[in-house]
């Protein structure tokens, strides 16, 4: 489904005609990034972080598969092999940084995608099911992130993946049963490197998979755009191809710049030394932390340090889950009918609020646990869960919203200062 | 404000690129560079990819093998590795050297002699991969009690190749003779393959 | 309905952690976690100044040797280099006959298995051998260092904060224990049987000094073997044993971000092409 303007794929040469009919893949691409898909013409360069997050996952497939090649799931040998990798196989310290960096800037470029459709309302009707696809896929990028986080077999893998399936230790009755069904063992050996190898394989694709389904439900409604006003008519969209292949075309240069940067200059940045560090299943690391891209969550799972009729730790992992889940509810819990907080004056400055809160509970994850941070941790917490949960159905129902322009063109032309359509026929 | 209906214009309307009035080839000079420059991209970060297949240092370090020969008397083999394939180091007694250079060169399908096939004055070391030319299974007939196939030499069980006290092919499917490795003799007793 | 629900979880949530926060502030105000020790005599390394270091640092080939050689002469003696090899001291600037005879040479052998019975034995190293290990496993290791283990050196300036400037300052920073430390912090004397230094993250290490006097190590190219020196030169030589690939990545680096920086103009100028007459 399109709007009624879109362009028709016509193919001329009779090989691309034979293949429409026999099977026409290029037809879909066409209709879906293709000249067959019409864009608002408005989009700003946060639009560009869907696609990056696309280009972020082909990366990690393409240098995971190669690194599959001399990776050993045994717990005797995974750290050696890494090591292998690392110094024997031909350009094989790119292929591994090239992955462990890649998982950041996956993980970076999707936060940017979340934020983005945070600020301009891309979760309401009638994209919910685009957003609750999206969800779906941040929480198997999250399972797939772990998963791998732990194939180095180095001391943090290790105890990364004892502290995350201890989550479920906290689950009265059943949790020790639990934990020790996903990990196969009592602590995590080699069954449980095992598992997460195999599956850190497989999910990745269960993701491009939903990745399908999210863009199949994209092109339903259409995309979304800065103003949050629906498209009127032909002059307020542009085809996706060569305008925003073109305006892609930047981020991704930009997008393996910084990721380049990375790999070749500091690529042991975001990672953690004790991860050099052989598994040691009788030493734990004085302090414990997952990779940056969790630390937020981190923060939240050690906020609840007292037992109120739960534990205190069963309320931190309730609460660390329900952090993610509860933007599964995001659709209905805003009421307010502006999508871009850009006509929302109040719920702006809490989304503001919201961006520093997040912020800091990823500096207190890392943080050591003094009781400044832990009081600052709660603090944020609290605000973490009030934001969603409680502020942001009661603003959407009591803010006055600015003035929404008629449409994406009147938007562009105030921006652009010129209303005389000669004027603009010649301004560029 | 104007209304949604009469935004409309032609020259507000989006123009396709393509039909602007300037020149098209030098307008779209910096498009066909961009996509070309990708394309190199592209281009250069397939080979790490590719290379990555390659043997590794560690394996490429294995390329020698020093293989002590003192201890194989005549009309005995041994079978060593070289490069993780299996390596046959046979000492001929002078009847299979005779038997050997009694064989017409031309009537073979690998045409080589014995000598050419041995170093200077060591005729009786014959040192050859134990891996059939024909589809790499190992021959027998190196060790203690084993085929050695119609011509005395390496017969090849998979499918039937027949190799004689040179290792030269003789019979079956294999198109060429038992590989030969470089070596050198590093002393009396030892031997340094690859 | 679901913002109804929504707002009693949220409140249920905010009042957990306001119980939470009670806690934590009655405590912090009651019972302060005490200053330790560590926290307020540790110190962050030194700067060793190494050519490695920076975006396009290099090795130095001579400094390297040198490194190896405190390696050899010092450090072999308890502490392993597993994910070396032999082969791989032809990166140090050695040929290949240098490193078959520094192989054959090397004090510690090879374990191997006797030929002819099937027991174990040890042979001399070749170059495709890894650097052997001094004890045969943890247990041996243990009981020689006084139940302490040696670490493997191959990553260690990965595997600490600032690895090849914490390894220099370790090395020389071994010192008696500053009488104000134990005059505010009494029972943080260091225990007999380990060595108070800043660097190490607890302050107390049981490695006894390695590094004793100067001189202790002959250098062949005629560089002072000053206790800062051998430091220095070790900590080079354990940066290239941990990331052997440096200098390679640093050069295709270069070359990766200038590729890329055309391409980012390129593309800006495809997109303003592209864009030309339309306004968004």
């Amino acid at each position: 489904m399109s709007f009624p303007w879109a362009k028709h794929y016509e193919p001329k040469q009779p090989l691309m005609r034979w293949m429409d009919e026999k099977l026409p893949l290029p037809r879909l691409v066409y209709n879906a990034v293709g000249a067959g898909y019409p864009v608002p013409r408005n989009l700003n360069y946060f639009w560009n972080f869907g696609v990056l997050a696309g280009v972020a996952l082909v990366c990690q497939i393409v240098t995971g598969i190669v690194l599959a090649m001399h990776y050993g799931a045994n717990a005797l040998v995974a750290f050696g092999s890494v090591e292998h990798i690392m110094r024997d196989v031909n350009g094989g310290w790119f292929l591994r940084y090239a992955h462990a960096n890649g998982a950041s800037m996956f993980l970076a470029v999707v936060y940017i995608h979340i934020g983005r459709g945070l600020y301009y309302g891309s979760y309401k009707a009638p994209r919910e099911m685009v957003w609750l696809l999206g969800v779906v896929i941040f929480l198997l990028m999250m399972a797939t992130a772990f998963m791998g986080y732990v194939l180095p077999w180095g001391q943090m893998s290790f105890w990364g993946a004892q502290v995350i399936t201890g989550f479920f230790s906290a689950i009265p009755l059943v949790g020790e049963p639990i934990r020790i069904l996903l990990l196969g063992g009592y602590a995590p050996d080699n069954a449980a490197l095992n598992r997460f190898f195999s599956l850190h394989y497989l999910l990745p694709f269960v993701i491009a998979g939903v990745i399908i389904l999210h863009i199949w439900a994209l092109h339903i409604p259409g995309s979304n755009n800065p103003t949050g006003v629906d498209v009127k008519g032909e002059q307020d969209t542009v085809p996706f191809h060569p305008y925003y292949t073109a305006k892609d075309g930047v981020g991704v240069a930009v997008f393996f710049l910084i990721f380049a940067a990375l790999i070749f200059f500091s690529p042991n940045l975001l990672g953690h030394p004790d991860n050099y560090i052989e598994a040691n299943p009788l030493s734990t690391p004085a302090h414990i932390v997952p990779e940056w891209y969790f630390l937020p969550f981190y923060a939240i799972l050690k906020s609840f340090t007292a037992d109120f009729i739960l534990t205190g730790k069963l309320w931190g992992v309730l609460a660390m889950f329900g952090s993610i889940l509860l933007l599964f509810f995001l659709p209905w819990l805003d009421s307010s009918p502006v999508r871009s907080a850009n006509y929302r004056p109040t719920y702006r400055w809490f989304l503001v609020v919201l961006l520093v809160d997040v912020l800091i509970l990823g500096y207190i994850g890392g943080a050591e646990a003094s009781a400044r941070n832990v009081i600052i941790g709660q603090i944020a917490t609290a605000y973490y869960f009030a934001h969603f949960l409680i502020i942001l159905p009661l603003v959407s129902r009591t803010e006055r919203p600015r003035p929404l322009p008629n449409s994406i063109t009147e938007a562009v032309l105030a921006k652009h200062g010129g209303t005389s359509p000669a004027q603009t026929a010649l301004a560029h | 404000m104007a209304t949604v209906d009469n935004t409309v214009t032609p020259g507000d309307y989006p123009a396709r690129h393509e039909e602007d009035g300037h020149d098209p080839r030098r307008r779209d000079f910096i498009n066909i560079a961009a996509v070309a420059w990708a394309g190199v991209g592209a281009g250069v970060i397939v080979l790490p990819l590719i290379n990555q297949m390659n043997p590794s240092a560690d394996v490429l370090a294995l390329s020698t093998t020093e293989v002590d020969i003192s201890k194989i008397e005549p009309g005995q083999a041994i079978k060593s590795t070289f490069r993780k394939q299996p390596l046959f180091v046979r000492n001929l007694t002078p009847k299979e050297i005779a038997e050997a250079d009694a064989v017409p060169v031309s009537s073979l399908r690998d045409p080589q002699t014995l000598e050419e096939r041995t170093k200077v004055g060591k005729k009786n070391w014959l040192i050859t991969l134990g891996v059939c030319t024909h589809l790499g299974c190992v021959p027998l007939g190196a060790g203690e009690g084993e085929n050695k196939g119609p011509f005395g030499g390496y017969f090849c069980p998979c499918h039937g190749s027949a190799y004689d006290t040179a290792g030269r092919i003789r019979q079956g499917p294999a198109p060429s003779n038992l590989h030969v490795p470089d070596y050198a003799f590093t002393s009396d007793t030892v031997v340094t393959v690859g | 309905m679901v913002r109804t629900i929504a707002l009693l979880i949220g409140a249920g949530f905010v009042f957990v952690l306001g119980i939470a926060l009670f806690g934590t502030v009655s405590t912090a105000i009651s019972d302060p976690a005490p200053e330790t020790a560590e926290h307020e005599f540790h110190l962050h390394p030194k700067d060793a100044h190494l050519p490695s270091a920076g975006l396009v640092g290099k090795f130095d080939r001579q400094q390297l040797q040198r490194g190896l050689k405190v390696y050899q002469e010092v450090c072999a003696a308890c502490h392993s280099l597993k994910f070396v090899s032999f082969r791989d001291f032809e990166q140090l600037g050695y040929s290949e006959g240098q490193v078959k005879a520094l192989a054959q040479a090397w004090p510690i052998e090879q374990p191997s298995v006797n030929p002819d019975t099937g027991e174990a034995a040890t042979r001399k190293n070749i170059p495709s051998d890894r650097v052997p290990s001094p004890y045969p496993n943890e247990v041996a290791a243990r009981a020689a260092n006084n139940n302490a283990l040696p670490p493997d050196l191959s990553l260690m300036t990965k595997a600490r904060h600032d690895g090849a400037n914490y390894v220099a300052s370790l090395l020389t920073g071994y010192q008696n224990q500053p009488a104000e430390l134990l005059r505010k912090f009494p029972d943080a004397k260091t225990p007999t049987g380990l060595h108070y230094n800043p660097y190490f993250a607890n302050l107390n290490i049981a490695m006894p000094p390695p590094l004793t006097s100067d001189g202790q190590v002959t250098y062949d190219d005629g560089t002072q073997p000053t206790k800062q020196q051998m430091a220095n030169d070790v900590a080079a030589f354990l940066t290239w044993t941990a990331e052997p690939n440096l200098e390679s990545r640093h050069g295709a680096g270069l070359a990766t971000v200038i590729f890329l920086a055309i391409f980012v103009f390129l593309t800006i100028g495809a997109y303003r092409n592209v864009w030309r007459g339309v306004k968004h």
